[in-house]
């Protein structure tokens, strides 16, 4: 039993940092254009243009 | 006089092969484009190296053609400067049908060597652009995109309104943090319930662990429901989320005691999964909705765009239609739309089909008023403006149309009923249950509070609760693929209960655009013809190139406003311009090869739509008699009302009297569903129990409408009355099923006979029957 003292903790940790990855992701607007992201996934960009500096 | 051995040139192009760029049929004898647009949009593609981009694409319908004078607009005045010389433009882009479009506008605009970011959003069809340099590139990148066939207007307010969801994303926000606590808690409870020999100390750390998982999450992610709760109470009315928080709250006011009782068991698992079940439901019910806005949104923004305002010494600048004002001048440019109210100090040519139905252009005298919505058939012309926007003709027919919608606001939805019964007599059973237990068998307060809390368990309605719009979400997603939008939170329901149906003439029953009636005419003069028509946005001489639209311009085309076409000696319009006596001027353009040669007649008619007769047919198998209500003159309505099989049908109908005609239906007592495109449409699109608009509609009929018909003909609309009376049968199942689940469950946990767990689980499997039954709405 005294394994939960430290696994416990470590699970909520570890859930807590995924429920705070979503709710940066939804902040930072990544959930306002799901189709688009789902489409864009598929193609490449054209290489050749030098990333803007 | 019809010679059938000819070929009938009007007919639609049977030949399979379609036009490399944008996929149009191609008429024979075309090679491989439709257009020197698409061709000229294919050389660019490739030249960019994108050609990938037509084998990646999975639709091309013709949408992708570059129109030959787009729209411009000047985009200086919307470039904003940010730091360093980044300029930056927010543009509304039309035609996008699959990633693949996304992709090329993106790598498109990435190959201009000066662009820094482009990015798409495909869902709220917004171009995020930025470039260093010159503000003016913005038009060159705008006009680049042009080329390619896709259409651009300015991101305006009213897009950001439809696509900036503030609420949407709250609701995702409650969901995950729902989700995150469900699954957590779920973890800490499923070892207290399979854990019988935990020991007293593990078993209380497990249950504040829960409580510190479970209570947080249920008072965040619960908001949405207590937000509504609270304001359905203020308003003196109740709602089924008011049952549900409740439910929520007094499970997990529950648990708390039972964990500082450190008693065997605690609920936080029920109350969040529960939360987290429904709060699914509404985003998805809300994403199908949100994409109904976006195309009213898109239609609008296309529409919606700045006028040319004539200054005094000449020079025009183009400014927003809101801020003219009366007495000011606005240059109206061939083609171009009018959007406010004026006079004219010359005759003008007017097509007024948008707003009172007639198919074709007239002459308006210099002096008289002209209706805004008109669009300029003949030369440029100055505008005079009479009143500004919001004192305009269109702003009159919006005051209607708000008059017509508040009464449609009042609609009570099947969910909304049965919530109103419901809701008291659970809390009343719940509040009496602890009275009995307390009061009348004298026994201890805890233990008649658990049996009124099971009582609220069990009635909280969570099967009630997404018994109707688990259903909705499954029958408006099997819509959107038919190319069927549904636009408000009640139209399914409303469509299910329509009892009759009144159609539109032009543009809903018809094309709503004259087509060439072959008659034999001679391939080569029918090809000299339309090239003149080439040079015109007559309506009849668009048709004419129609039926032949391979034919290349004829040099030196002029047009002579509201007469016809003038090529040297050759010459197309009315009959009186071409000296042809004995035809009064209607659906018919002549055509002279010089002032010596004999007159060719080409005669046109506003098509019925292929499918219309089949539409009507099945409305009328569907139990809805149908009427033609149009504002176009007796014989050409009686003619289509004929050839589509409708008995019942009413002439010059001005926008007024369409909507008493629908008013006079409704007060007796019938459930009209309205179906009409035009301006002239909308007050009684407002006014019907529920309204659809054809694809093509105009702008302000689409924002009437209920339900926006995205493809071509009507065939779609009987099957969307199909699915949403099945839709409504399933709802009405699930509301039975979870009231007759009541029933049987409330009086065992009234005598005490359930406790929490059991509760909880016939309540979660009722739900799964819910949803179970649900998807069955999809299938038609």
């Amino acid at each position: 039993m005294e394994a939960l003292i430290l696994l416990v903790p470590v699970s909520l940790l570890l859930g807590a940092l995924g429920l705070v990855g979503f709710l940066w992701a939804l902040r930072s607007r990544q959930y306002d254009d799901l189709e688009g992201a789902a489409a864009r996934i598929l193609f490449d960009d054209q290489p050749g243009k030098d990333p803007p500096p | 006089m019809t010679d059938l051995k000819l070929p009938l040139i009007a007919e639609a192009p049977q030949s399979a092969a379609a036009c490399v760029h944008c996929g149009a049929a191609l008429a024979p004898g075309q090679g491989r484009f439709c257009c020197t647009g698409c061709e000229a949009a294919y050389g660019l593609v490739r030249g960019l190296g994108l050609d990938a981009f037509y084998r990646r694409r999975e639709a091309a319908d013709g949408a992708l053609r570059p129109e030959a004078a787009p729209p411009v607009f000047d985009a200086l005045p919307l470039i904003r400067e940010d730091a360093d010389d980044v300029k930056a433009l927010d543009l509304m882009i039309s035609g996008l049908t699959c990633g693949a479009c996304v992709w090329l506008v993106e790598q498109a605009l990435a190959a201009e060597p000066d662009v820094i970011k482009a990015r798409v959003a495909f869902s709220t069809r917004r171009l995020d652009l930025r470039w260093r340099g010159a503000p003016s590139r913005g038009n060159d990148l705008i006009a680049l995109l042009s080329r390619l066939g896709f259409r651009l207007a300015p991101y305006t307010p009213a897009c950001m309104r439809a696509t900036e969801d503030a609420e949407g994303r709250a609701l995702i926000r409650a969901l995950g943090i729902a989700a995150f606590g469900a699954m957590n808690v779920m973890l800490v409870s499923i070892a207290v319930w399979v854990g019988e020999d935990m020991g007293a100390h593990t078993r209380e750390f497990m249950h504040w662990l829960a409580a510190l998982i479970g209570l947080p999450t249920v008072l965040v992610a619960g908001m949405p429901f207590y937000r509504s709760a609270a304001a359905a109470l203020r308003a003196g009315r109740v709602n089924m989320d008011m049952a549900v928080s409740l439910g929520v709250l007094a499970t997990a006011g529950m648990s708390l005691v039972e964990t500082f009782r450190n008693g065997p068991y605690t609920w936080f698992d029920g109350a969040t999964a529960l939360l987290a079940l429904l709060l699914a439901g509404r985003v998805l019910d809300r994403a199908a909705r949100r994409k109904a806005r976006q195309a009213v949104a898109e239609v609008l923004a296309l529409q919606d765009g700045m006028v040319a305002l004539l200054a005094g010494d000449g020079t025009t600048r183009l400014v927003p239609v809101a801020s003219v004002e009366a007495g000011q001048a606005l240059q109206i440019a061939a083609g171009e739309a009018l959007r406010l109210d004026g006079r004219a100090q010359v005759e003008t040519l007017l097509d007024t089909a948008a707003i009172t139905g007639e198919s074709l252009p007239r002459g308006f005298a210099a002096g008289v008023a002209l209706p805004a919505g008109a669009v300029n058939m003949g030369a440029p012309f100055t505008l005079e403006v009479t009143a500004p926007a919001r004192d305009g003709s269109l702003a009159a027919m919006a005051r209607l149309l708000e008059a017509a919608e508040q009464s449609k606001g009042r609609f009570v939805s099947i969910a909304d009923h049965a919530a109103r019964y419901y809701v008291p007599i659970a809390h009343a059973i719940a509040a009496a249950t602890f009275l009995l237990w307390w009061v009348g068998f004298g026994a201890l307060w805890q233990e008649a509070l658990v049996n009124a809390v099971c009582v609220l368990l069990i009635t909280c309605p969570c099967g009630l609760a997404i018994a109707v719009p688990a259903v909705q979400v499954v029958a408006n997603g099997a819509l959107f693929k038919r190319g069927v939008l549904v636009a408000s939170a009640t139209a399914l329901e409303r469509l299910g209960e329509a009892d009759c149906a009144v159609l539109d003439k032009t543009g809903t029953l018809t094309e709503g655009r004259p087509v060439l009636i072959p008659e034999g005419q001679d391939a080569a003069v029918l090809r000299d013809a339309a090239g003149m028509a080439r040079a015109s946005r007559h309506p009849l001489a668009k048709a004419l190139l129609r039926a032949c639209p391979e034919a290349p311009l004829m040099e030196g085309t002029r047009e002579v406003p509201g007469q016809g076409l003038q090529a040297g000696t050759a010459r197309l319009g009315s009959p009186a311009f071409c000296d042809v006596a004995g035809f009064s001027d209607g659906m018919v353009l002549v055509y002279r090869a010089g002032a010596d040669a004999a007159p060719v007649m080409f005669r046109f008619a506003d098509r019925l739509r292929a499918d219309a007769p089949q539409a009507v047919a099945d409305l009328k198998a569907l139990g809805l008699p149908v009427e033609l209500l149009s504002g176009d003159g007796p014989g050409a309505v009686a003619a289509a009302a004929k050839a589509a099989g409708i008995a019942v049908w009413q002439a010059e109908a001005d926008p007024r009297a369409k909507a008493a005609h629908i008013e006079s239906l409704k007060q007796a007592g019938r459930k009209p569903l309205m179906v009409g495109d035009g301006i002239n449409d909308a007050a009684a699109l407002a006014a019907a129990h529920v309204a659809a608009s054809p694809a093509g509609a105009t702008d302000l009929a689409q924002t009437t409408a209920d339900i926006v018909l995205q493809r071509e003909g009507l065939a779609m609309l009987p099957d969307a009355i199909r699915l949403a009376r099945r839709a409504q049968i399933l709802a009405r199942q699930n509301i039975g099923f979870s009231l007759a689940y009541n029933v049987i469950a409330v009086p065992a946990a009234i005598a005490g006979l359930v406790n929490p767990l059991i509760a909880a689980l016939v309540m979660a499997s009722s739900s799964l029957i819910v949803i179970g039954n649900a998807l069955r709405a999809g299938r038609a």
